[in-house]
């Protein structure tokens, strides 16, 4: 029973493996790559050919605008002398309104604190250092602790929401956007698969219009129309009102991600839960989302991205968010002329944030796609 | 002879743990249940057997009331499901069902599967879920299994954590539904023999199969239906040996 080769019986022919050969040279190293990613047949060989014609022609000078002859230091006069760089020092001395707006010069050290926490924040998400739970109640304890630093009360002054602006306000509305839309878009999610038909009604009623207009729409009814419809005496701010506008427009979206999530799970598993005695809530809660989410991290980052994006828009209500703020120093009288630097550095900022998103959002990815 | 006496005796001792009386069902306009009747005695092992699409799924799955019946009465261990969801969650946390695709939750590992319900509906602390966790893992035979994600084990192994998860709720009724038709050949024995153990512990079962085997070793009574009635039932001898419709001889011959 227990034969091995060693003990086989005679007369057998033993099996020899064939020793592994290196696979032909066509196929591996920089020359199989190059062969198979950039010069396979004639056509994609030309097309090759034609970018790195384009990048020659486009990069370098690139570079050395933004960056070689670039002028880093001195004032205004430094970038007048007849230089063909890019005058960053412009950026340096609007820098200032750019990441806070209006904010005034003596509470400065707040909005700092509220970035480095936020930076904090972003880092121990990125690096994973809690559990997803505590990261959530992070987050939320550590964004409350933002507002309360940028807004001020509680023992430190209050400084007006008309003041705030730049950066800070573009992620400011983004993260709370984020924070209350995603919880909403569930309930909002789960309130489409009811049994009560009124709850049914109702979440369906409200994502289906909002997804229907575009958010410039929304913003404009929070901020002009919404104050027709309160009570007399009773007033929200422009900032709440835009802020609510954009809770509801990205709930809608959320909600719809959601559900796609809900789809996917298979009836077995309500079965189960339902078997062990569970209730409704303790099913939907510790079986059914987990899974869900877990399925829509990407759509769900995807829409972050979105979001921060598009929370630019509300410079049409008046608001002079990173965007707004860029538009509003090249007007300045005392700086004309350098509207690339500017547009080049927002679209930067705006990059470097969305990209990091989005990286994580893979790592997200790939981390639940092992178990 | 024997089913008489034991309904008498039934009768005289104990009720019937479970109990339906002229159970009906509709899907839409589909007539999937038809004046079902049965009874099922504390400690008695039932197989339920039938061609697809004859109802048996449906039949055990209203004993938990994953589905609702819409006429007649299902009285579970003295409960009658109703709409009270008091009664329903009461039903079943005493009624472990187990499934043909397992059904074990994907995120969450076999020891945290087994543990969930015990936490969460009877509130038992963590460690001693564990415990008890690890006793039925043991006797299902996958102790070592405890860490892995259900994706990572054989179908075998998978419903045998499942019928474990079912027994840390500590049920007085078990219902299977083809807990083997989905697993390959080898796999099957290993299932059964778990299935087998329980039996002989005096669980009271109910069981969709159409492993004639096990019926023939385990089943105090075997049920035979087509579309959406019982046609017959008997203890397994007489049921192999002489069952009373064309219908169930011409399925028996395509099965055995
Ligand atoms: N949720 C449902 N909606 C509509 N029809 C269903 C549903 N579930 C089962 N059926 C139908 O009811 C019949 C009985 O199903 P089932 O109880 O699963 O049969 P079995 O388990 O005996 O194969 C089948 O014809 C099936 O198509
Ligand atoms: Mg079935």
């Amino acid at each position: 029973m227990t034969s091995t080769a060693s003990t086989a019986p005679p007369g057998l022919l033993v099996f020899q493996p064939k020793p592994d050969r290196p696979p032909p040279l066509q196929t591996v190293g920089v020359v199989g790559w190059l062969r198979n990613n950039l010069f396979n047949g004639w056509y994609n060989s030309l097309l090759t050919i034609l970018i790195l014609l384009l990048l020659v022609k486009v990069v370098p000078p690139l570079f050395s605008w933004a960056l070689f002859d670039a002028v880093w230091t001195g004032g205004r006069d430094a970038c007048t002398a007849g230089n063909d760089g890019a005058c960053w020092v412009f950026v340096a001395d609007k820098f200032r309104v750019l990441m806070v707006g209006m904010y005034p010069a003596e509470h400065l050290t707040r909005p700092i604190l509220a970035g480095i926490l936020f930076v904090v924040l972003s880092a121990l998400s990125i690096f994973r250092l809690f559990s997803a739970r505590k990261l959530v109640l992070l987050w939320v304890v550590g964004t409350a602790g933002c507002f309360w630093l940028i807004n001020g009360g509680w023992g430190l002054t209050v400084v007006d929401q008309s003041l705030w602006g730049g950066l800070m306000l573009s992620l400011g509305l983004a993260v709370i956007g984020i924070m209350v839309s995603i919880p909403l878009g569930i309930l909002l999610a789960l309130g489409r698969y009811s049994q009560l038909s009124v709850i049914r009604a109702l979440c369906v009623g409200i994502i289906e219009p909002i997804r229907g207009v575009p958010l410039i729409t929304i913003l404009f009814m929070a901020s002009v129309m919404l104050p027709l419809f309160l009570p007399v005496g009773m007033e929200i701010n422009n900032m709440l009102r835009v802020q609510i506008g954009i809770i509801l427009f990205s709930a809608a979206y959320m909600a719809e991600v959601v559900r796609g999530g809900l789809q996917a799970i298979p009836a077995g598993q309500y079965d189960a839960a339902k078997s062990l005695g569970l209730n409704y809530w303790k099913t939907t809660v510790l079986v059914v989302l987990p899974q869900a989410l877990r399925h829509v991290i990407p759509s769900m980052i995807n829409r972050c991205i979105a979001l921060f994006k598009d929370t630019s828009l509300v410079i049409i209500v008046g608001l002079l968010d990173f965007l707004g703020m860029t538009r509003a120093s090249i007007q300045d009288p005392n700086w004309l002329g350098f509207d690339a630097e500017a547009y080049v550095f927002c679209a930067f900022v705006y990059w470097v944030i969305c990209f990091s998103m989005s990286r994580y959002g893979r790592s997200l990815e790939r981390q639940g796609g092992n178990e | 002879m024997s089913n008489a006496t034991k309904r008498n005796g039934d009768q005289g001792a104990q009720a019937p743990v479970i109990q339906m009386r002229d159970v009906n069902k509709w899907f839409g306009n589909f007539h999937v249940l038809k004046d079902i009747n049965l009874d099922v005695a504390r400690g008695e092992r039932i197989v339920i057997c039938g061609p697809s699409g004859s109802g048996k799924s449906t039949l055990i799955r209203c004993i938990n009331r994953l589905e609702i019946h819409e006429s007649g009465t299902i009285i579970v261990d003295g409960i009658e499901l109703t709409r009270n969801m008091k009664h329903i969650h009461k039903v079943r946390r005493q009624t472990g069902m187990v499934f043909q695709d397992f059904n074990l939750f994907p995120h969450m590992t076999i020891l945290e599967n087994l543990i969930f319900a015990p936490m969460w509906v009877h509130r038992i602390p963590r460690n001693r879920a564990e415990k008890i966790a690890r006793q039925y893992l043991e006797r299902v035979r996958i102790p070592d299994q405890a860490g892995k994600y259900p994706g990572q084990l054989s179908g075998g192994q998978q419903q045998r954590a499942a019928i474990a998860r079912s027994l840390c709720m500590n049920p007085r009724i078990m219902l299977f539904d083809e807990p083997t038709s989905a697993l390959d050949p080898e796999m099957i024995k290993e299932v059964l023999d778990v299935m087998v153990e329980l039996a002989r512990e005096g669980m009271t079962m109910i069981c969709v199969t159409h492993e004639m085997g096990f019926a023939r070793t385990v089943a105090d009574r075997v049920v035979f239906m087509d579309s959406g009635e019982i046609v017959e039932q008997a203890d397994p001898e007489t049921f192999f040996s002489g069952a009373r419709y064309d219908r169930t001889h011409l399925f028996l011959k395509q099965i055995l």
